[in-house]
């Protein structure tokens, strides 16, 4: 009774507020925008019995997944989601792996404390970490005034509201992301391992390349998954950090939910966002299993 | 055989220079005594003043530490009763469904949660206030939970819970007397972990808040969406000060407690007979 | 000696305390334990022994309550335990890594098993320190598990579990985690312990120089199967099986075709020499093929021929391994059969009588081998 007990309730909790919820937004997608309150038709009607259950099944299609096609505003913000996320994991990964490869190699008494250093951020707020970044990047920001002080440029470079913020943001938020798993695979690499291809007769750098690069493999995945799964749906930094230009796929959600009042099309744009994280998904799951058995072994 | 070159050095400094500076300067500017952010007017801390006398501010923040304090405090109970069921539960029915809905929301997009959450509100005719961001934080935070306190608990020896079993305690009993204890750590940074992940949260609190609750990131946003200002720089200057505190004065017990176990245990080698 | 005294499984009448009936445990497919049927009696100390994953674990577990039977019946003191649950068996288990309670001190984590009980404090109390004196482990009664040693935890597991003065007390490799001479001090200890409080004993190792010294009687097993019971005694000298004899211990097995002659059997291993000949009272039939077990140690290295010997070999030194006190020589037989003799070096190294490649005679008596089916 009491292991029931202990099952059921975080079971049905999860239930009513994780898979119900789901079940409705994929419900609303397949409905029509109406002026009323909910503002979308079909609605359920239990009172008129089985003509009434019928009757709501056939008002449901997929005419909000064909006008997600049509309009170009869509498939653009998906495409441009895709890839502001793919080149800021790949920036997170250029400067995440030499911060965690130096604080692999660095003395057993200091790692504690980077690793404080690095996990500190998390625990700030996000939100004021994007922010921190609108006073720098602005047009008469920190970094304008310095460059224009050291007399690189003369004019003020446009940065806020740009991709190019976007990409600062999102590199500058999600950096422990990709440092932790990528020190904790190096961190349980054996220098012995680098001593015995040296002794071998590599140079330092190939058996960088041919040691260390493989053995953090899984670490290098797993990080580049962290980052780049949550950059796909991410709201807050094009929101405060992008442009008017800025397409992403989060933002279109908010705007078409908030601004348009189109409950339907927001529904179905977080349908196929769903489906396209699946893949992602999936693949992080396949490596950390991977690794698991690794470990077990 | 450790290396510590230049290059490392170069990149550790770098990259906390990175990680760091643009707190540091938003805290320089939070004593700015200039209304225009950008231009340094001397010191001052009238902004803080006026930060205090800021009532929406205030209520916000009044509002955002009593949903945080009461959804991690769910979040706890139940994510650690799901770590349980999911490292202990052995076989049930729907167990991979159950799995599936634990891991889900660590890797959905928040607008989505959000979103989702709001309709089955709506659905069911909820009115929108403290208590469904109440409900939809401790929905998400309590997955962390599970994933913190089940990484715990599969370290975790078996035979302690079966020595208590075998020294005649109920598998109740023997939860309550031996588990929970020596859990205790897991589920407390668990509960750490909520408590930030719900201060923090701006999406899923601005889907599923209604006119009569407002939290303090919902606030920040609106307020810095028009440009930067400097009384969110002295906000934001409390609120990292706060956490940078915490965090650090955290490390500093946890390492010395570790210090102290290993004298202990090292004593204890000596003392052998 | 007290093996000689105390033998109740010779007893006709004698009732034993736990009783394995026809148990059976699978896991899927994979069976654990195979129709096993033992008993074992009221104050013995019960060592199961075999490799890992032969099921000796699974037996103790099963007494312990943490595994269920497959098949079969346990019974302790005539109690069918099928659906009793750990928490309900006057049973106690030491675990392998202790288990002890890291949030609790010493005397807390040996009052644990007492309070449950509900017994009053002054009593707890009372039957705490008794238990902090039979362990010596007075002085560290306020400290938690981590601020004492290996071998005052393993002392403090041993208290925790005889607290309740459980009819039966199972020990999973109790000695395992700890160093080797501090685990032969311990051993004795534990026999002392076991002999003041007269508790039933059961014991699971792989370690078979810790179930020798420590049992009365020793279980070898095997796939799930027990393949000899007897007392250490016996099972060394004489054991029933080439896995036994070859588990314990180190042997020289000479395979070859057995046939009865006098009072035993001789053993015929290799064209144009002569048979073997060992007395035995192992049945193998008239005539069978068999194996014939020798412990180096009853194998004399002699250079001449020795006249009077029952069993005489010729071979060539091939290996010589100094042990210290012992030497254990590497001969080979005219035939290419490895065998391995054991001398004492009573005189210095320099002046030994052996060397590489010399020639030499095997030889024994004739009760020194036993005749195995092969």
């Amino acid at each position: 009774m009491r292991r029931f007990t202990l099952i059921a309730v975080p079971y049905f909790w999860l239930l009513v507020l994780f898979l119900v919820p789901f079940i409705i937004v994929f419900k609303i997608s397949l409905s029509d925008t109406a002026l009323a309150i909910p503002p979308y038709t079909p609605t359920l009607d239990l009172n008129s019995g089985w003509e009434g259950i019928k009757g709501f099944f056939a008002d449901l299609d997929w005419e909000n997944f064909t006008f997600l096609t049509t309009d170009d505003l869509y498939w653009k913000a998906y495409l441009s989601s895709l890839q502001i996320a793919a080149i800021s994991t790949l920036f997170t990964l250029l400067i995440g792996y030499p911060i965690a490869y130096a604080m692999a190699q660095s003395a057993d008494e200091w790692r504690p404390t980077l690793m404080m250093l690095i996990i500190l951020p998390f625990w700030t707020s996000f939100l004021i970490r994007v922010y921190s970044w609108m006073g720098i990047l602005s047009n008469e920001g920190f970094l304008n005034q310095f460059l224009m002080w050291t007399g690189l440029i003369s004019e003020p470079l446009v940065i806020l509201n740009t991709n190019t913020a976007v990409y600062i943001g999102i590199v500058y938020t999600y950096l422990p992301f990709m440092i932790l798993p990528i020190y904790a695979a190096l961190e349980k690499l054996d220098a012995s391992l680098l001593e015995a291809a040296e002794d071998l007769g590599c140079s330092r750098l190939t058996a960088f390349w041919l040691v260390t690069i493989p053995l953090s493999k899984q670490g290098i995945i797993a990080g580049c998954f962290l980052v780049f799964i949550p950059a796909l749906g991410e709201f807050v930094i094009p929101s405060l950090l992008g442009g008017s230009k800025t397409l992403m796929i989060g933002k279109v959600l908010w705007e078409e939910f908030f601004s348009n009042r189109d409950w339907p099309v927001a529904s179905a744009v977080a349908v196929i966002l769903l489906l396209i994280l699946i893949i992602p998904i999936v693949l992080f799951q396949r490596n950390e299993q991977k690794q698991r058995e690794a470990e077990g072994q | 055989m450790r290396r510590f070159t230049w290059f490392n050095a170069t990149s550790l400094t770098l990259g906390f220079v990175f990680l760091y500076l643009p707190m540091v300067i938003l805290v320089i500017y939070s004593f700015n005594a200039s209304k225009l952010v950008t231009v340094w007017a001397g010191f001052s801390t009238k902004w803080y003043g006026t930060l205090f006398q800021n009532e929406a501010f205030l209520d916000a923040a009044w509002v955002t530490i009593k949903v945080a304090v009461v959804s991690s405090t769910f979040a706890a109970v139940l994510g650690t009763m799901a770590a349980y069921v999911l490292v202990r539960g052995g076989r049930f029915m729907g167990r991979t469904l159950f799995s599936g809905m634990i891991y889900a929301p660590l890797v959905m997009p928040e607008v989505i949660t959000g979103l989702s959450l709001l309709l089955l509100f709506i659905g069911i005719g909820f009115d929108r206030g403290m208590m469904t961001i109440i409900l939809a934080h401790t929905t998400f935070s309590m997955c962390y939970v599970s994933v913190v306190v089940s990484s715990r608990l599969v370290s975790f020896d078996r035979s302690l819970e079966e020595a208590a079993l075998d020294l005649g305690c109920s598998p109740f009993e023997a939860f309550r007397l031996v588990t929970l204890p020596v859990i205790a750590p897991a589920v407390i940074s668990g509960w750490l972990l909520a408590f930030t992940l719900s201060l923090d949260d701006l999406v899923i609190a601005s889907f599923t808040s209604g006119p009569s609750a407002t939290t303090l990131p919902i606030k920040i946003y609106s307020a810095v969406r028009l440009g930067v200002s400097p009384e969110i720089n002295a906000l934001s200057t409390m609120m990292i000060s706060i956490v940078t505190v915490g965090v650090i004065s955290a490390s500093l017990i946890s390492k010395r407690a570790a210090v102290r176990q290993q004298r202990e245990e090292r004593a204890a080698e000596r003392i052998d007979d | 000696m007290a093996e000689t005294a105390f033998a109740p499984w010779n007893d006709e009448s004698a009732t034993p305390l736990i009783q394995f009936k026809n148990v059976t445990k699978r896991y899927g497919d994979f069976v654990a334990i195979d129709n096993l049927t033992q008993d074992i009696y009221a104050e013995e100390f019960f060592a199961l022994l075999g490799p890992s994953g032969c099921g000796k674990t699974t037996m103790m577990r099963m007494l312990g309550g943490f595994e269920t039977v497959t098949e079969g019946q346990i019974l302790i003191a005539g109690q069918d335990m099928n659906n009793v649950p750990p928490n309900k068996r006057a049973v106690n288990m030491m675990f392998q890594s202790y288990a002890l309670f890291p949030h609790l001190t010493i005397s807390e984590n040996i009052a644990f098993g007492l309070k449950r009980e509900g017994k009053p404090k002054p009593e707890i109390d009372a039957r705490v320190d008794e238990m902090l004196r039979l362990t010596r482990l007075e002085k560290f009664a306020k400290r938690k598990p981590h601020q004492i040693s290996g071998g005052q935890r393993q002392r403090v597991a041993l208290a925790r579990s005889l607290a309740k003065a459980p009819k039966l007390l199972l020990l999973d490799e109790p000695l395992g985690a700890l160093d080797k001479k501090l685990r032969q001090d311990t051993q004795f200890e534990l026999m002392d312990i076991q002999e003041k409080t007269g508790t039933t004993f059961v014991i699971v190792t792989h370690d078979q120089e810790e179930a020798m010294t420590v049992a009365s009687r020793v279980a070898v097993m095997d796939e799930g199967q027990i393949i000899q019971v007897a007392t250490p005694a016996d099972i060394y000298e004489r054991p029933n099986s080439v896995y036994v004899a070859d588990f314990i211990g180190d042997v020289n097995i000479i395979n070859g075709h057995a046939t009865r002659a006098g009072d035993g059997y001789d053993v015929t291993y290799a064209e144009g020499t002569a048979p073997l000949h060992a007395k035995t009272s192992n049945d193998l039939g008239n005539s069978a093929k068999c194996a014939l077990a020798i412990r180096p140690e009853k194998v004399s290295i002699t250079a001449q021929k020795p006249s009077k010997a029952a069993n005489t070999v010729k071979g060539k030194i091939i290996d010589i391994a100094y042990l210290g006190n012992l030497s254990t020589y590497h001969v080979e037989l005219a035939n290419g059969q490895m065998m391995k003799a054991q001398a004492a070096n009573t005189r210095r190294l320099e002046r030994r009588a052996f060397t590489w490649e010399d020639s030499v005679w095997l030889s024994w008596t004739d009760t020194a081998a036993i005749v195995l089916e092969a």
